[in-house]
């Protein structure tokens, strides 16, 4: 792969971008924020003269070549400023998470020896101090909001908008160096440095080159044609990749406008005045929109009510087949017309989804019927697969290519391998440089050729050419044929139908497959009350045999879809039980963030697992439960166990 | 007048000369003596404590101070001057704010609105001007709204701004109301029970709020408050009071070990 030093025209840092966006859209908005029950604005050139002067300041505070600044806020314009301010003075930005705790800033801080933070008001200010004493690199503090600040000592704290001030009055003093330096940066120099989220160990820091940033931008802005009249919301963590990537890289490459809310809790209202024509969020902000939508709608008049479930239904029929260009009957036009006009119009005017040319969810898998829900409304929702260390774009969804169950084909310039084990390397011009002081980390992860362990597992659909991702390779294991046991795979696609509300999928160094379910109260006890099913607990519920059916009946379609990709046929579930009590964090059987502990529920209910494998029909079980309020007790119950259907593993026997 | 010179407070600040000065204050209700003989001092940029147990006497303490009741014998000092017998609003017009203990807002209206009220008393424009929102009546309002924008922007209720006040939990119903205090710009702000019926979080909040009014705007602030852990923390003086009298008057440290207010919070053994 060769490498330019720059790219083909010369642009080859943000700073550039700047200058050049600055010439070239002098007059367009840049960037827009709610304050004071007002959207103000900056034009591009009104910004980068903002960011000028502050790059005079910080060069009058002494910033030099290569120090770390960090930048600790809420998405402000200002904050994105100060990131290019300090690219602009050689600077490396490195954006910290807003609701962090001191604790965690001051690993991060200390780790990258930042000289300099930039703090969004007083809450921040204070965390930095608390912590200053064990940071031996802090020198200076700069701060956007005033309040409550005055009586700060003032020796290493500066008022953002002095620094400014300082720095357009030493205008003639820097403006050579400053020249210089802007005029120095690479293709090579360090872009920013954004810290891993540290779920597994400490925070690593990904440095990111200009080239990573630069090239993303362009390539993934021509693979959605994305123009400079795009607006989108900068809502999510400035110390995100995505959000480096969106409000700053493509906004910076195409010129379009960054729009940031005037709060955390009026992004709703402000999603909406704005309309954004570009839009990303993960799958848990589409689910709660949807809820919304759903509870206020049983709260609707009863003909509103009928209208909106009545046209719902055709577009979950006609709206995806619409947006994807298949042919659909001019009847069914007509009526998604009337639809557009009556119901999906106005509703997603209120969505402030009225304008969303490209929406983009990722970060873990989405539900069909949440993705179809969107789609059908006309709304370009697809799918990205990414990480920090690719400069986010893997793969993505082309238009007109889009489905719930993949991630889409590789990114422009991405070149993408799976291992034997099924793990997925890519290499692009977005890998990441290093991890910052870390170069063991950095030498597990990239390999000499430059390939990257995502440590994700996943195969190419064949028909499709798209990428499919499994699991976490760590969690993938062998049934004892040797086969694919992928439970999370499994369990997802179970945990789509609403009556189910956790499953957790056995099989590992065994020869089948068979799943403990948990039935979800709210979903199968609404069903109990419309079908005059009287039930005092969960466990009664649980037991029915009715539900037994229903849950049989949502596991055969999984085994169905499941048997489609045959790497995975073998994960088909044999048999299941459905458990007499709902895992518990109380009880140690999920993490507080609601994730099955595998292995505990396993040992936990060892004489159910032992039931589900030596083909019993029922099992009488005693278990010990916590109660909420510390107290325990003993729950005792018969479960019954059900075989269910599996498909033939018909692709795998036809090629042996 | 007595002596006007301002003091240093135990966390350093520097608090200004009397703003307000209460002198013998009587108040009658026919027969029954709801306040006797009470004089106190409010200081420019203090906040200032009136607690005690029930029926002693606070409210009508504020609603003297606020205009609401006129006092049957005593007279009241503000600004230098001995204050004649006013109407509330005109009392309002002089830079004296309030919120009220069982919260007096336009349920109907939205928070913007209800806040907007507040600067009624800054408004000069005529009716019809003000309807037709015309010359004078919108330059007005436009001055005006920024203001209320600052304040809401301050009391951080920017998502509610479009919300109508009946819809809103009952802490920030009392956070609207400091709102719209505060909108009026007043150069003293009584609070009766801002903390009442608060849970902790809320009351943590309301605290932070009131100490950064004090402290970014320079207002002084008289407050009603049950709750001791606030008052002790919050306020620089504290006025003691019990069946309508005066039983202590100082700082938080000094009246906590005051002997008649301890009788009066945890009774006389007999």
């Amino acid at each position: 792969m060769a490498k330019l030093a720059e790219s083909a025209d010369g642009l080859c840092s943000v700073p550039a971008l700047l200058q050049r966006n600055a010439e070239k859209f002098g007059d367009r908005p840049a960037y827009r924020e709610k304050e004071y029950g007002i959207w103000q604005s900056w034009t591009w050139k009104e910004t980068s003269d903002e960011i000028e002067a502050l790059a005079l300041g910080l060069l009058n505070l002494g910033v030099n070549k290569g120090d770390h600044v960090a930048i600790i806020g809420r998405n402000r314009p200002y904050l994105y400023w100060s990131m290019v301010a300090a690219q602009m003075v050689g600077a490396v930005p490195v954006p910290l998470y807003a609701d962090a705790v001191a604790e965690e800033m001051e690993y991060v801080l200390s780790h990258c020896g930042a000289r300099f933070v930039i703090a969004a008001d007083q809450e921040q200010v204070d965390k930095v101090i608390d912590i200053q004493e064990h940071l031996h690199q802090f020198e200076h503090m700069l701060y956007l909001d005033p309040r409550g600040m005055r009586k700060y000592d003032h020796r290493t704290l500066h008022e953002f908008s002095h620094v400014q001030n300082q720095g357009r009055a030493a205008y003639d003093e820097f403006i050579e160096d400053l020249n210089a330096r802007r005029n120095s940066l690479t293709y090579d120099d360090t872009c920013v440095m954004l810290y891993t989220s540290g779920t597994t160990g400490k925070p690593k820091g990904v440095v990111l080159s200009n080239r990573n940033i630069v090239e993303t931008a362009k390539a993934s802005s021509q693979f959605d044609s994305l123009t400079e009249g795009e607006e989108i919301l900068a809502y999510l963590p400035m110390a995100w990749v995505g959000d480096f990537i969106f409000s700053l890289g493509q906004a910076y490459w195409t010129g379009f406008c960054v729009n940031c809310p005037e709060s955390a809790e009026t992004m709703k209202t402000d999603l909406r005045e704005i309309a954004p024509s570009y839009y990303f969020a993960p799958p848990a902000v589409f689910e709660g929109q949807l809820t919304q939508i759903m509870i206020r709608m049983e709260d609707a008049g009863a003909f509103k009510r009928k209208m909106f479930h009545y046209f719902m239904a055709h577009a979950r029929k006609v709206g995806p087949r619409l947006l994807e260009g298949e042919p659909v009957s001019l009847f069914d036009r007509v009526k998604y017309a009337l639809g557009e006009f009556t119901t999906y119009g106005p509703l997603k005017n209120a969505l402030g989804f009225s304008n969303v040319r490209i929406g983009y969810t990722a970060g873990e898998a989405i539900g069909p019927e949440l993705f179809d829900f969107y789609r059908s409304l006309g709304i370009n929702l697809k799918q990205l697969y990414g990480q920090t260390e690719a400069t986010v774009f893997i793969t993505q969804q082309p238009d007109g290519e889009v489905r719930s169950d993949t991630v889409g084909v590789p990114s422009p310039g991405v070149e993408i391998k799976i291992a034997d084990t099924g793990e997925v390397f890519y290499r692009s011009a977005g890998t990441f440089v290093e991890y910052y002081n870390n170069p063991e980390s950095t030498a597990d992860t990239k390999d000499a050729e430059g390939w990257v362990a995502t440590g994700d597992a996943g195969f190419f659909e064949k028909e499709s050419g798209h990428l499919r991702i499994i699991d976490r390779i760590k969690d993938v294991g062998k049934m004892s044929d040797g086969g694919m046991f992928a439970p999370k795979y499994v369990e997802n696609k179970l945990k789509f139908y609403p009556n189910i509300l956790e499953v957790v999928v056995f099989g590992a160094g065994r020869d089948r497959c068979t799943a403990f379910v948990n039935i979800d109260l709210t979903a199968v006890g609404n069903w109990a009350e419309r079908n005059n099913i009287a039930y005092a607990s969960y466990q009664e519920l649980a037991g029915h045999p009715e539900v037994l059916d229903t849950i049989q009946s949502h596991i055969e379609e999984t085994n169905i879809s499941i048997a489609q990709d045959e790497m995975l046929a073998g994960c088909q579930i044999h048999r299941f039980l459905i458990l007499h009590k709902e895992l518990d964090a109380d009880d140690g059987e999920m993490t507080r963030t609601r994730k099955v502990r595998r292995k505990i529920v396993g040992e936990k209910f060892d004489d159910l697992v032992t039931a589900l494998y030596d083909g019993s029909d029922e099992i009488y079980t005693e278990t010990e439960v916590t109660y909420e309020d510390g107290r325990k007790g003993k729950i005792t119950a018969t479960l019954k166990i059900r075989d269910t259907k599996v498909q033939p593993v018909a692709a795998k026997l036809a090629a042996e | 007048m007595k002596d006007t010179e301002g003091y240093v407070t135990a966390d350093g600040r520097q608090i200004g000369g009397v703003l307000m000065e209460l002198n013998n204050i009587t108040l009658k209700f026919g027969g029954v003596t709801a306040i006797s003989d009470i004089s106190f001092d409010i200081h420019e940029g203090e906040i200032r404590a009136i607690i005690g147990p029930n029926g002693a006497g606070k409210s009508s303490m504020l609603n003297i101070i606020s205009g609401f009741y006129t006092p049957t014998i005593g007279e009241l000092w503000y600004k230098g001057e001995k204050r004649p017998q006013m109407r509330p609003y005109e009392i309002a017009r002089m830079g004296v704010a309030r919120t009220f203990q069982n919260i007096a807002l336009f349920e109907g209206m939205t928070v913007l609105d209800n806040v907007m009220t507040g600067r009624l008393t800054h408004m000069h424009a005529g009716v019809a001007a003000q309807a037709l929102w015309y010359g004078k009546a919108r330059a007005e309002e436009i001055a005006n709204r920024e203001i209320v924008e600052k304040v809401i922007d301050f009391l951080e209720i920017q998502s509610i701004r479009k919300t109508p006040v009946g819809r809103l939990p009952y802490g920030l119903k009392k956070r609207v109301e400091l709102a719209r205090a505060l909108a009026a710009e007043p150069s003293i702000l009584l609070l009766d029970e801002p903390m009442a019926g608060m849970n902790v979080e809320e009351k943590e909040d309301m605290s932070r709020f009131i100490l950064d009014v004090n402290d970014e705007f320079g207002t002084t602030i008289c407050l009603i408050e049950h709750d001791m852990g606030v008052v002790m923390d919050l306020s620089d003086r504290v006025v003691v009071m019990d069946y309508g009298k005066k039983i202590g008057d100082g700082p938080p440290d000094e009246v906590r070990n005051n002997q008649d207010v301890i009788d009066a919070y945890l009774g006389v053994p007999s």
